[in-house]
């Protein structure tokens, strides 16, 4: 049901695990909904110098974080915080129409990263555009 | 790390492999003896008499008349059938039918179209365990009830349901009794004089039979309308040309799973045993099921902070073919009602994983399948952000 490339990202995660000193961290999901993504961010002058993840989810759920923090890995918080879902989806070589929702979660999760190091460092949270963050069961 | 590569086939409850003896009785009756049992020539004297041969078959696995077999295209049509016949052939007796939260979805969502169409339908809770109570049953019963459907043994978790028990609950108040034997025929020993049974489903894949066959029993002076309707078959009560090398390889398989049910649920008993207890030795396992009153081949454990999907598809990369009860991993997104119904709570219904044994499987492909098991869990808790600190890698 998957194709190679997700399958590769889910038996071979990237940057999984945890930043003991992580400076932005996000977890989105509900364990009911059957997948959590939690993000960790090492943030130094805006840029994103590591990413980690821990993911409990379906194949395509961690795929998702491990191509997304791909991704946003030495990039700066602006350019990490425009990572759409679908560009993770794109990455990957497509998903299955009924797993979207993770890479959505994806987007989700580093969203809530980018915000909780904002607010942190006295930053304003940046607002969802709305419209693509939607993650529907 | 384990290497190697074997295919250990542990989803015997989804489908099974043909025998090849089954499937070689077979194929004459697509070749040779191709003849429309319904025509008045020679040629049509052999399918037919393959076709009489096999109802004695089935008919003697389960304690019934030849007469009393009825040959559909597998057990979703005869539990369509069962229900939607008994249901409006006694529509004027009344409208309501009593069913279990634990059955299967042949069952559930044809009960769930019949209240669209006006029946009314109690679903029974069940136990921890998946177990319904036969006195549950008898109170549920009103001046209405027009029929009893509860399955012998659950797809997901193995538990045999007190059957003979609700059939005779059922008979003490005349109410008709059907049961969806697709898990369990072949399996367990079946009698439908001595359960009381009115109606009983069956599906000949589930034993080495072929895919596309199944059958109906229905007991004496049982009313029920047709699903199929056109030509004569089956006793004006089943349209459609016979199925003939279909019904041939579901007989014989059938009546060689009966042959060898006593040997063979020992020997695969030991196994599932060996196989729970190698996987509930993981922490934060487990069993899901009757402990005891289950089906000799079924195994079904749920793994704390882990997903379903996840666990297969790393099983399947090492050989392993399993199922999940998770949300992901089924197309409509639902997790499993069994499990639910069973009081689970919905996050760890995700982390079921069902292995159900075959008469091929080893004391080896065990010990392979509670080593791969093992490791794939410990994978996916050190990637999960729920696993506590003492059950991760050091």
């Amino acid at each position: 049901m998957y194709n190679e490339k997700v399958m590769d990202h889910f038996e071979h995660p990237r940057n999984q695990g945890v930043i003991e000193d992580a400076n932005g961290t996000g977890e989105v999901g509900n364990a009911q909904c059957g997948d959590i993504m939690k993000i960790y961010l090492k943030v130094e002058d805006d840029v994103i110098t590591d990413v980690r993840f821990q993911t409990f989810g379906c194949g395509a759920a961690v795929a998702s974080s491990s191509m997304a923090t791909e991704m946003i890995k030495g990039k700066t918080l602006a350019e990490a915080w425009d990572l759409s879902n679908k560009a993770v989806a794109e990455a990957l070589e497509g998903l299955p129409p009924q797993k979207l929702h993770c890479s959505v979660l994806a987007e989700e999760s580093i969203h809530a990263a980018i915000n909780d190091y904002r607010v942190k460092h006295g930053l304003e949270a940046w607002e969802e555009k709305g419209g693509h963050a939607e993650h529907q069961h | 790390m384990n290497t190697e590569k074997r295919l250990v086939y542990m989803d015997h409850a989804a489908t099974t492999a043909t025998r090849v003896e089954v499937a070689e009785a077979m194929v004459p009756y697509m070749t040779g003896h191709f003849g429309n049992p319904s025509s008045l020539y020679d040629l049509a004297k052999d399918s037919r008499e393959a076709v009489d041969a096999a109802r004695v078959q089935v008919a003697a696995a389960i304690g019934a008349a030849p007469k009393e077999i009825y040959f559909t295209s597998g057990g979703t049509e005869s539990d369509n059938w069962a229900l939607k016949g008994v249901a409006f052939a006694k529509r004027s007796k009344g409208n309501h039918i009593i069913t279990t939260a634990v059955e299967h979805h042949a069952i559930s969502h044809t009960c769930a179209w019949l209240e669209k169409q006006g029946f009314s339908v109690t679903y029974l809770p069940v136990d921890r365990y998946g177990m319904v109570d036969p006195e549950a049953v008898e109170a549920a019963i009103t001046p209405e009830t027009i029929l009893i459907s509860v399955m012998m043994a659950n797809n997901e978790i193995g538990t045999i349901m007190p059957i003979a028990e609700i059939g005779t609950v059922a008979r003490k108040h005349g109410v008709l009794f059907h049961t969806d034997a697709v898990q369990a025929a072949g399996h367990i020993p079946i009698d439908v004089q001595e359960m009381n049974i009115d109606l009983l489903s069956l599906s000949g894949h589930k034993f080495h039979g072929p895919k596309g066959t199944g059958a109906l029993y229905v007991g004496p002076g049982v009313r029920l309308d047709p699903l199929m309707h056109g030509g004569a078959q089956e006793r004006g009560r089943r349209a459609g040309t016979e199925n003939v090398p279909g019904i041939v390889g579901m007989g014989m398989a059938l009546s060689l799973a009966v042959a060898e049910m006593v040997e063979n649920a020992e020997r695969v008993t030991a196994l599932r045993d060996r196989l729970a207890a190698g996987l509930l030795a993981i922490p934060e396992t487990y069993l899901n099921g009757h402990p005891q009153k289950r089906l000799p081949n079924n195994v079904n454990v749920v793994f704390a902070y882990i997903e379903g999907e996840s666990i297969l598809l790393l099983l399947n990369r090492k050989g392993i073919a399993a199922s999940t009860g998770s949300a992901c991993s089924s197309a409509s997104l639902e997790a499993s009602h069994v499990l639910m119904a069973c009081g689970l709570p919905h996050d760890v219904v995700h982390g079921s994983l069902r292995l159900t044994l075959g008469e091929e499987t080893t004391e080896a492909d065990v010990d392979y399948v509670v080593a791969a098991v093992a490791g794939v869990v410990q994978r996916l808790r050190d990637m999960s952000p729920l696993t506590p600190t003492e059950l991760r890698s050091k």
